[in-house]
């Protein structure tokens, strides 16, 4: 996979459309590490994608800080609402703890309007890109976007040892059999917490590298939609597969990006997608791809 | 008598809306024993159960273990002191393998699983261990099917396999045998005799030739009452029990 990103802008495809891609894939591994191994739905992503998208951008264009200190401060500020939900949400389950997220994220979201750091409707623009570690210039292309795909290939390895460690088997164990897990002297809500605040981190490691790679931060990234958006690339991708954020994330954007011409017909045409995914194949793309491979080498002499 | 009580209620009581599931429980258990709960169906067994792990919390009365009061500890930390459940439907974590669910009690051993950074592979250290474990309960050859399909019989098994994992000073097993084959009955009844030589074990079991065989008393209860307690003998003779599971048995 980093060998097949690697390569992708030699091969004809537009650098910054990869970018985006990286960026929303990583919000997807990022989310998928929360629903597909803790469980949690989470219907409030959006914010640590945006929060941090605006603390990075602000803090590169407003204190001029070097683009690798504005996205650990973006990251950072996005891990520390990650603590402060986590700890009001993980209390309850289910249904309760996604109307929680979704409602924390609402208040974030008429706090960035209202606030006048993030200039409303118009966002912060002609945000600097800066030189990374001082020496690598950023508004070249391609440094931009081995830097991009640096970050998310760290995001995406962290996710995996994340998933495949003693804490993961713990994680797993709590989402199949939570009493259980108690019962065995495990405190299940300290394990979810660790789980959200890395799934916030991570999200927000996303969405202040995204915000360096558009030089914009605005609304969209901290609106509701956004975070049914990765619900979706998670579900169409393979909800608790490794590569299937991946996919999602790949498929969703390109469709956002060439059927942009069709205006709404998008959010129609990803809605219709929704839909088919759940009824029909419901462990999505790379889960779906998985299962047809088992049963093939299931089959006797096959 | 001679030995030391390791877990005792005093005045225990749960209240649920307009009935009262557990009324007044006095429960001494002695260390190094074999107590068996038992009573009709209703009679507040599990809801005893879940009062002492604190998955409910009383409405009135103690609990104490070790000496020590644990009425309002948190169920994790009842685990950790060592005080142990296992449930009446089975759990296990039906998606991951024999092996890892038994790894996952053996992980305890290691404190905290926070390490997000450490491979999987340092939990192979444990597998030694988890292997004698599937090997007492009978598993061999199971270790890598996931846990939701094996048979009920083999999944209260694994449970077991599991619980003893923790080396818990204490085990409250509910129902242990409910479900199984006769064959699998004799194997997790000589398993928790062969368990219990050096811990304490609280049952609920309806099995009464489990109860007679294994345990060195029992208390019955009934209607969230103690209605005896003694050795087998005496509380299989003892006429409000045969009352109580027979209905009124001069009918």
């Amino acid at each position: 996979m980093a060998v097949l990103f690697a390569v992708a802008p030699w091969v004809g495809l537009y650098p910054v459309f990869v970018m985006k891609v990286l960026c929303f894939a990583l919000f997807a591994c990022a989310f998928n590490l929360l629903i597909g191994f803790g469980g949690l739905l989470s219907f409030g992503h959006a914010m640590f994608l945006g929060t941090a998208g605006y603390v990075s951008a602000h803090a590169a264009k407003e204190w001029g800080l070097p683009p690798e200190l504005a996205i650990l401060a973006g990251t950072a500020a996005s891990a520390a609402l990650g603590v402060v939900t986590g700890l009001i949400a993980i209390r309850r389950q289910g249904i309760y703890f996604a109307m929680i997220t979704l409602a924390i994220a609402q208040m974030m979201f008429f706090f960035y309007l209202q606030a006048p750091f993030t200039h409303g409707e118009d966002g912060i623009q002609a945000v600097p890109r800066g030189r990374l570690f001082g020496v690598l210039d950023l508004s070249q292309p391609m440094a931009m976007y081995y830097t991009v795909l640096a970050i998310f290939l760290f995001g995406f390895l962290v996710v995996y040892r994340a998933i495949h460690s003693p804490f993961g088997q713990v994680l797993k164990a709590i989402r199949e059999n939570e009493p259980r897990a108690i019962s065995l002297g495990y405190d299940a809500e300290r394990y979810k917490l660790l789980a959200f605040v890395l799934s916030a981190t991570l999200s927000g490691l996303a969405g202040a590298t995204k915000a360096l790679v558009f030089q914009l931060a605005s609304l969209t990234d901290v609106h509701w939609t956004m975070s049914g958006e990765v619900v979706l690339m998670v579900l169409l991708g393979g909800m608790g597969t490794i590569f299937g954020p991946v996919v999602g994330a790949l498929v969703i954007i390109t469709l956002e990006n060439y059927l942009a011409p069709f205006g709404q017909w998008v959010t129609i045409i990803t809605g219709l997608i929704f839909v088919v995914c759940v009824l029909a194949f419901r462990r999505g793309i790379v889960g779906e791809f998985a299962a047809w491979m088992e049963r093939r080498r299931a089959r006797p002499g096959g | 008598m001679a030995g030391d009580t390791i877990l005792e209620t005093r005045g225990l009581t749960k209240e649920f809306k307009g009935f009262v599931a557990v009324k007044d429980v006095n429960l001494a258990v002695e260390r190094g024993t074999i107590h068996a709960l038992i009573g009709p169906n209703g009679a507040g067994k599990t809801t005893c159960f879940n009062l002492l792990t604190h998955f409910l919390t009383p409405t009135r009365g103690q609990i104490h273990f070790k000496g020590r009061e644990i009425t309002g500890s948190r169920p994790a930390d009842i685990a950790r002191m060592g005080l142990v459940r296992s449930f009446q439907i089975s759990a296990v974590f039906p998606k991951l393998k024999v092996l890892e669910n038994v790894r996952i009690a053996l992980q305890r051993h290691r404190g905290h699983s926070f390490d997000f950074w450490r491979p999987e592979r340092v939990l192979d250290a444990l597998n030694a261990r988890a292997d004698a474990l599937i090997e007492a309960v009978g598993l061999v050859g199971f270790e890598a099917t996931a846990a939701g399909e094996l048979p009920y019989g083999r999944k209260r098994a694994l449970e077991i396999a599991t619980t003893l994992a923790l080396e818990p000073e204490m085990m409250l097993l509910d129902e242990p045998t409910a479900g199984m084959t006769h064959e699998d009955v004799e194997r997790i009844s000589a398993l928790i005799k062969r368990v219990a030589a050096d811990r304490t074990v609280l049952m609920v079991e309806h099995n009464l030739s489990v109860v007679a065989t294994l345990s060195d008393r029992i208390t019955v209860l009934a209607r969230g009452e103690v209605l005896a307690e003694g050795h087998y003998d005496e509380v299989s003779r003892h006429p409000a029990v045969v009352e109580a599971y027979l209905g009124t048995a001069h009918a």
